[in-house]
Formats: C-alpha cells, sequence, structure tokens
C-alpha cells in the first residue's frame, strides 16, 4: 500500500531560508575561528607519527598469551576460546604438564597455540570468554608478514607479544 | 515386569497428569517417560540405586483413603492425593496405583538448590582443564540450580589429585561427588569390587582397594558413567574438548559381540569411543579392549597407495592400472589354481563381493581366518572375528578352518599359483614367507604395511571399521550397520569398491551377472543385490537397518557370544550398602 508523506508546512522565517544561511555560516567562521587558533585536529603522518600514546584502554589489537607474576603462562588449553572464535583463527593443542614441574598443579598446557592473523578479525571475544584470563587483546595493529606463514603467530609469539599482565586471579596458587 | 507377558498398569498423577506405568518401575524413570526429567547424581538404570546424592528428591503423595478404604475421588473422577509433608527421593521408589508426584515445585526446587549447594562446597574450580567440562552433570544442573555466588568461607578441603587408579583410569578425588556409580558398578557389572569410599563427611575419599587396582577389562566404563570429572580416561585425558567432537552411531569390531559404540572425531582424528545404549547387544558398557582398539587406524603403517611389482619391485601405482594389472595377472590362471584368504572382519557387502570375485575366478578355495580369545561372561565373546556369522550366512567360511588348512598345503605343493588375501595377513596363519615366496601372484588388499605385503604382486590400500560403510552380523545374529565416522588416508578407497572393480575388471563389465543385477554405484546397490540373493537380508536395505541393529539370524546355539539380554535391570539388591 503506497503510504502518502505529508511535506512539512513551512513557515514564512523558513522560507526566506537566510535563518539557516547563516547559521551554516556561523559554523564555517567558527572553524576559521579554531584554525586561526590552533585548535583544529589535523591528520597525522601515520608512518612518522604515530598515535601509541593517545591509543584509548579500550583499544582491541592483536590477541595474545599473557603471563602472571609468578612467570606462568596462564593458558591452561581449554580451547573455549578456539571454540568461540568466529573466524576460527585460533588452533591449540593441548598437553599435560609432567609430574613434578614447577606448575604441575595446573595438569594442562597449550602444547601449541596458533592464532592465524589473516583471520583474526580482532573481536575480543576471545579475551572475554577465557576463563584463566589468559588472553587479551593488546595494542599492537601492526601485524604485517610476507608469506601466509608468517603471518599465524605461535604459542612464542604470542608469549612475545603478551608480555607479563599484573593484578590478575591467581587461582592455581597452593592455597587454593 | 520380568515373569508376566501382561504387564500390569498402574496410575500414576505426574505433575497433575495422570499416566499409565507397568507396575515395577522406577518413579525416576516414570518421571523420565511422561517427559518430567528429574536430575540424578547417584542413580543408573542398570544398576542398583543406594539414593545417596539426593539429587532426585521430589514431592509424593499417596490416594486420601475414605473412611470405607477406598480412595475419594476429586471431581475429575480421580483420586485426590494426600501429598506428604517432605520430599522424597524418587530413584529407589516403584510407581504404585494412584502415586502423586510434583518434579516441580517450590519446595522441589529449594531442595536441588540446597543440594547443589553442599556438592559445589568442596568441588574444585577445574572445569577449564576437566576433561568432563561439556558432558558434565555438575555443570548442567549448576546452571539450573546453583548460585551465582559461594556463601562458603572456609578452605575447601583438599584431597588427592591425579591419582593413577590403574592402566587405564585416572582419579581426581576433588572432583569426585561420592555418588558411588563406579563402586557399584565393578561390584555388580565387572565382579571386581576394588573401589570403595574412605574417611568421613567432607573427607569421604573414593580410593582402589590397597595393594588392587582398578584394571579390569571394563574399568573405563567407570569414566562413562561417573557424572563429574573424577574419573577420567588416561587415554583420552587432555586430547580434546568433547564439544569439537562429531558423534558417529558405529559399533565396535573387536569381537563377535559388536557393542554398539558412539565414535568421537573431529577433522577425521578419532579421539574416543564410547559405548551406545542397546539392550539386545551390550546394555550401556563395552570393554576396554574394544573401546580402545582404534589407534592401528592411525598408524604410521597405514597402505596409503595402491602399488604394483615391476622389475622386482613394488611401485607406487594409478589405481585403474593397480587393478588392471591385478586382473591380467589373474586371469590366466584356472580355478583350482588360486585361492582366496578372506576375512572375518570384513562386511557383508565385501564378503558379498568377494564370493563374485571367487565366482569370476571359478574359485573354490576360500576361506575366512578364525580368530579367537579368551571370553569372559560379560561382553567379550572367543570369536574376534566381528562377522563370521557374515561370511558363515554368505558361505565364505568353512567354519572349523579345513579348507585354510588345504590352502597352505596348496600353497606349499604349488597347486596354487595365485592368491588373494582380503584384509588378512598369511603369516599370521602358518603361511610364511618361503610360502608366499613360492607364489607368481599374490594380490593383497590391506590396511597396513607387514612382511606379507612386502612380498606382494599388487597392493590395494582398503578402509579401516570407522572409515566405511557397511553391515555385520554379530555373533547373536543381529545385523548391524558401520556409519562413516572419518575418511580414508591418502589414497586408500573402500573395500567394496576395490572388488566391484577387480571383479569387473577381470569378468569384463558385461558379464552376465553384472547384467542381472544392474549398476553397482554405492554400497546401497551391493547390498541390494545381496538382498535379493539371501532370504536373511529379504527386504531389508542398508540405510533401512536401525542404529540399534535388526535381527536377522536366530541367536541359539550360535557359538562365540555369551552376553547376557539384559544386564541386571531391576534386580533386588543382594546387600543393602
Amino acid at each position: 500500500m503506497a503510504i502518502t508523506v505529508s511535506r512539512p508546512k513551512l513557515n514564512w522565517s523558513e522560507r526566506l531560508y537566510l535563518p539557516a544561511i547563516l547559521g551554516g555560516m556561523a559554523i564555517t567562521f567558527g572553524h576559521l575561528k579554531n584554525m586561526l587558533l590552533g585548535r583544529t585536529k589535523v591528520t597525522m603522518q601515520y608512518p612518522e607519527q604515530k598515535w601509541d600514546s593517545q591509543m584509548p584502554d579500550h583499544y582491541r589489537g592483536a590477541p595474545a598469551l599473557v603471563k602472571d607474576e609468578g612467570g606462568r603462562v596462564r593458558c591452561v588449553a581449554c580451547q573455549l576460546c578456539e571454540f568461540i572464535c568466529p573466524p576460527r583463527a585460533i588452533r591449540i593443542v593441548p598437553g599435560e604438564i609432567p609430574l613434578g614441574e614447577r606448575f604441575a598443579k595446573v595438569e594442562k598446557y597449550p602444547e601449541k597455540f596458533d592464532i592465524d592473523m589473516i583471520r583474526c578479525i580482532y573481536c575480543g571475544m576471545c579475551e572475554e570468554v577465557c576463563p584463566e584470563q589468559a588472553i587479551f587483546l593488546r595494542k599492537d595493529y601492526a601485524i604485517t608478514g610476507y608469506t601466509r606463514a608468517e603471518m599465524v603467530h605461535d604459542k612464542e609469539k604470542l608469549i612475545e607479544i603478551g608480555g607479563v599482565m599484573h593484578g590478575l586471579v591467581l587461582k592455581w596458587n597452593e592455597k587454593k | 515386569m520380568p515373569n508376566d507377558s501382561q504387564p500390569q498398569l498402574v496410575n500414576v498423577q505426574i505433575d497433575d497428569v495422570w499416566h499409565q506405568f507397568p507396575k515395577g518401575t522406577r518413579l525416576i524413570e516414570a518421571c523420565e517417560q511422561a517427559g518430567s526429567y528429574v536430575p540424578r547424581y547417584c542413580y543408573h538404570k542398570k544398576l542398583s540405586s543406594p539414593g545417596n546424592c539426593r539429587m532426585c528428591l521430589i514431592e509424593m503423595g499417596m490416594p486420601k483413603m475414605g473412611p470405607d478404604r477406598k480412595p475419594i475421588l476429586g471431581p475429575d473422577g480421580k483420586p485426590e492425593i494426600n501429598w506428604m509433608p517432605r520430599p522424597q527421593i524418587s530413584c529407589a521408589t516403584d510407581v504404585s496405583e494412584g502415586l502423586g508426584v510434583r518434579t516441580i515445585s517450590p519446595l522441589v526446587e529449594e531442595c536441588r538448590r540446597g543440594v547443589m549447594e553442599f556438592l559445589l562446597i568442596n568441588h574444585p574450580l577445574d572445569c577449564p582443564i576437566c576433561d568432563q567440562a561439556g558432558e558434565c552433570r555438575l555443570q548442567e544442573f549448576s546452571v539450573e540450580y546453583g548460585r551465582q555466588d559461594s556463601r562458603f568461607l572456609e578452605h575447601k578441603v583438599k584431597k588427592p589429585k591425579n591419582v593413577v587408579l590403574g592402566p587405564r583410569v585416572t582419579l581426581d578425588d576433588e572432583r569426585c561427588i561420592l555418588c558411588s556409580r563406579c563402586i557399584r558398578f565393578c561390584k555388580e557389572i565387572a565382579h571386581d569390587d576394588v573401589l570403595g569410599f574412605v574417611d568421613r563427611g567432607s573427607h569421604t575419599t573414593l580410593t582402589a582397594h590397597p595393594g588392587k587396582r582398578l584394571e579390569n577389562n571394563y574399568s573405563l566404563n567407570t569414566v562413562d558413567i561417573c557424572p563429574v570429572g573424577a574419573l577420567t580416561s588416561s587415554d583420552f585425558r587432555f586430547k580434546m574438548r568433547v564439544w569439537f567432537l562429531k558423534e558417529t552411531n558405529s559399533f565396535c569390531t573387536s569381537c563377535a559381540t559388536g557393542c554398539n559404540t558412539i565414535i568421537g572425531t573431529r577433522e577425521d582424528v578419532i579421539y574416543r569411543q564410547t559405548p551406545r545404549e542397546n539392550d539386545a547387544v551390550n546394555s550401556t558398557w563395552m570393554c576396554d579392549y574394544g573401546r580402545l582398539n582404534f589407534a592401528y587406524l592411525e598408524r604410521d603403517r597405514r597402505l596409503l597407495e595402491p602399488m604394483v611389482r615391476t622389475e622386482n619391485k613394488l611401485q607406487p601405482a594409478t589405481w585403474p592400472h593397480a587393478i588392471a594389472s591385478a586382473a591380467t595377472q589373474l586371469k590366466p590362471y584356472v580355478g583350482w589354481q588360486t585361492a582366496i584368504l578372506a576375512s572375518g572382519r570384513m562386511t557383508n557387502e565385501e564378503l558379498w563381493l568377494a564370493g563374485r570375485l571367487a565366482e569370476s575366478l571359478g574359485v573354490t578355495l576360500i576361506d575366512i581366518v578364525p580368530r579367537t580369545g579368551e571370553a569372559d561372561d560379560i561382553l567379550l565373546s572367543a570369536d574376534r572375528n566381528p562377522n563370521t556369522n557374515g561370511a558363515r550366512l554368505l558361505r565364505l567360511a568353512s567354519g572349523s578352518g579345513t579348507v585354510l588348512q588345504q590352502i597352505k598345503e596348496a600353497v606349499w605343493s604349488g597347486q596354487i599359483q595365485a592368491l588373494i588375501t582380503l584384509g588378512e595377513n598369511p603369516l599370521r596363519c602358518g603361511i610364511t614367507p618361503e610360502y608366499l615366496a613360492r607364489l607368481p601372484v599374490y594380490v593383497v588388499l590391506d590396511l597396513l604395511a607387514n612382511d606379507a605385503t612386502a612380498q606382494a604382486s599388487v597392493v590395494l590400500p582398503s578402509l579401516g571399521f570407522a572409515e566405511k560403510r557397511g553391515s555385520m552380523i554379530n555373533g547373536k545374529g543381529r545385523l548391524q550397520r558401520l556409519n562413516r565416522a572419518v575418511r580414508g588416508p591418502g589414497e586408500a578407497r573402500d573395500d567394496w569398491e576395490i572388488l566391484r572393480d577387480l571383479v569387473q575388471a577381470i569378468s569384463g563389465g558385461n558379464s552376465e551377472s553384472h547384467a542381472r543385477s544392474g549398476r553397482l554405484d554405492t554400497i546401497e546397490d551391493v547390498f541390494r543385490q545381496m538382498s535379493e540373493a539371501v532370504p536373511e537380508f529379504a527386504g531389508l536395505t542398508l540405510s533401512r537397518i536401525s542404529d540399534l541393529g535388526v535381527q536377522v539370524l536366530n541367536g541359539d546355539g550360535k557359538p562365540g557370544n555369551s552376553a547376557p539380554e539384559k544386564m541386571r535391570e531391576r534386580e533386588p539388591e543382594k546387600q543393602p550398602q
């Protein structure tokens, strides 16, 4: 069914169009004033100038595996991130920590942990789903490589990007 | 129930609806049949009911009795119910006339929440590393009845973790919720009473009897029935999370019992095999030997491409070349110069085509290799061939192995010039490398490379039980179907396709049997052709065999399988706990 759109009824001053033109000019002159006073934000010259220092806290860069203060890679290979990952970028091969090792109480660790950065869409679901506070999206954004294989971050690379995170819940210490 | 053919029905009200159940039905089963699943941990329908987990508490009532000792009827003509003030467990009660049950009520919900809170007091936060996660009853019911936060401020009780209970089972005592299913299984089904609880209260710990281990051939069933992650399979431990596993209904081919199974795979890798309920075959159990007997499918020794001997060396070949080469090498010999060694591990369809192959070559010396072991009185059969009955039905098995002996002697005397082995290693039945060296033509269809395949003229790589479809008849005459769980490795082909191509290459595409039965494009066509010739399969198709199988032979007098029809169901408890 056709819908009849009623046109707005313009009053006398609106039909003159002058107030709207003046309003637009006011904005233009406002910008001119800001530019003359040096308050206008300008384009950054990216490769030479970087915005790393101004990056917001919620910025989602490359996912990475973090260590806690105790030096333990927090991942226990529960594979929830592998399960939730929408583009299926994550691949984990779980392994068992041998008895007698320093973190043997945790029992399980990732033998292999690969994230295919060509597939990764930086959605942050892996961070959200992680029950162990082990995977976080860090602020690395310039992920490049010459080959597809280079774009797959293996466990060592992920730990290197991740670094040490402080103030996490220490659920696997001996008292608990 | 067990004695009379016409079970007496009783009226039971479940959640305000009246149902009828045979007398003797457990209340918890009745509720489930009526569509109200009652959560439970300790109750298992094939084991006795100790009633110790208290999760299945429900509200129960009996009919109100008038002064004349007759039930008072309500306006709907049904008895009015006198509700008991306290909840009852539904797993240790049988249905009775006029019984009323409420599985959804504020009291029941409160009971379940209370039980869950107690169970979770000492439960560790192991879910991320626990193999049971994803199929854990405690997880499931804590979603429904658990608290978001813990009111427990004290320290949790510490118990042994990572305890090796036996060669195949690892125990985590902290995760145990003391349901005692494993203890009852060992006592009642496996008849190997090695598990028990020690200590008291929160410190109660599951352990094996001192000096004993959980090492019976049924130990991994305790892992299946454990409602939590306390008992884990050492083989499957930490291999793969269960939610990744694709489940394929199949059956075990390690003995003539043919226990129904679920094969858990991910991306063409088999991770585990678990029993599937079928009261006509295996109840809900299977033996450890059969369960773990799948690793050979992924061995390095798998034959991956067809090979043909040229210049006294086995060289990789294409499939058409290998089939044609096998056919031209076999053709010059007349029937009595050729023998076929078939296998009781082949499916009916493959055996049928092996029969056609023998027909096209005029072979009369054809037999399967018997494979026997020690039987137990639970499930494991002495006949370790899964399809001896199929081979007998299709007249490929001599039974006592007399033809086998004849073949062996004929190979030695030089009468046999060409030998075809289908999925069997002739070295295992006394045909040694010296025997094989006398053969001008030796065609092998097999999975794994071995000393015999090294001596072959043509090697045709085939598929294992989890990689193909097909049917087999178990020791009790039940026709069951294998389903494909994974794809075969390399260029290995389905056995029936290899045999079909070989028959066609030998007899020519326009042979009489070919014209008679039409084209064999799919395995369904093979089954159809077979069902036209074998009266036992009349009216069946491969797809029509249900997941629980079809009885095609009568089980009487068939050797090999002593598994009871239905194991321990509703037997009275011999000794109270």
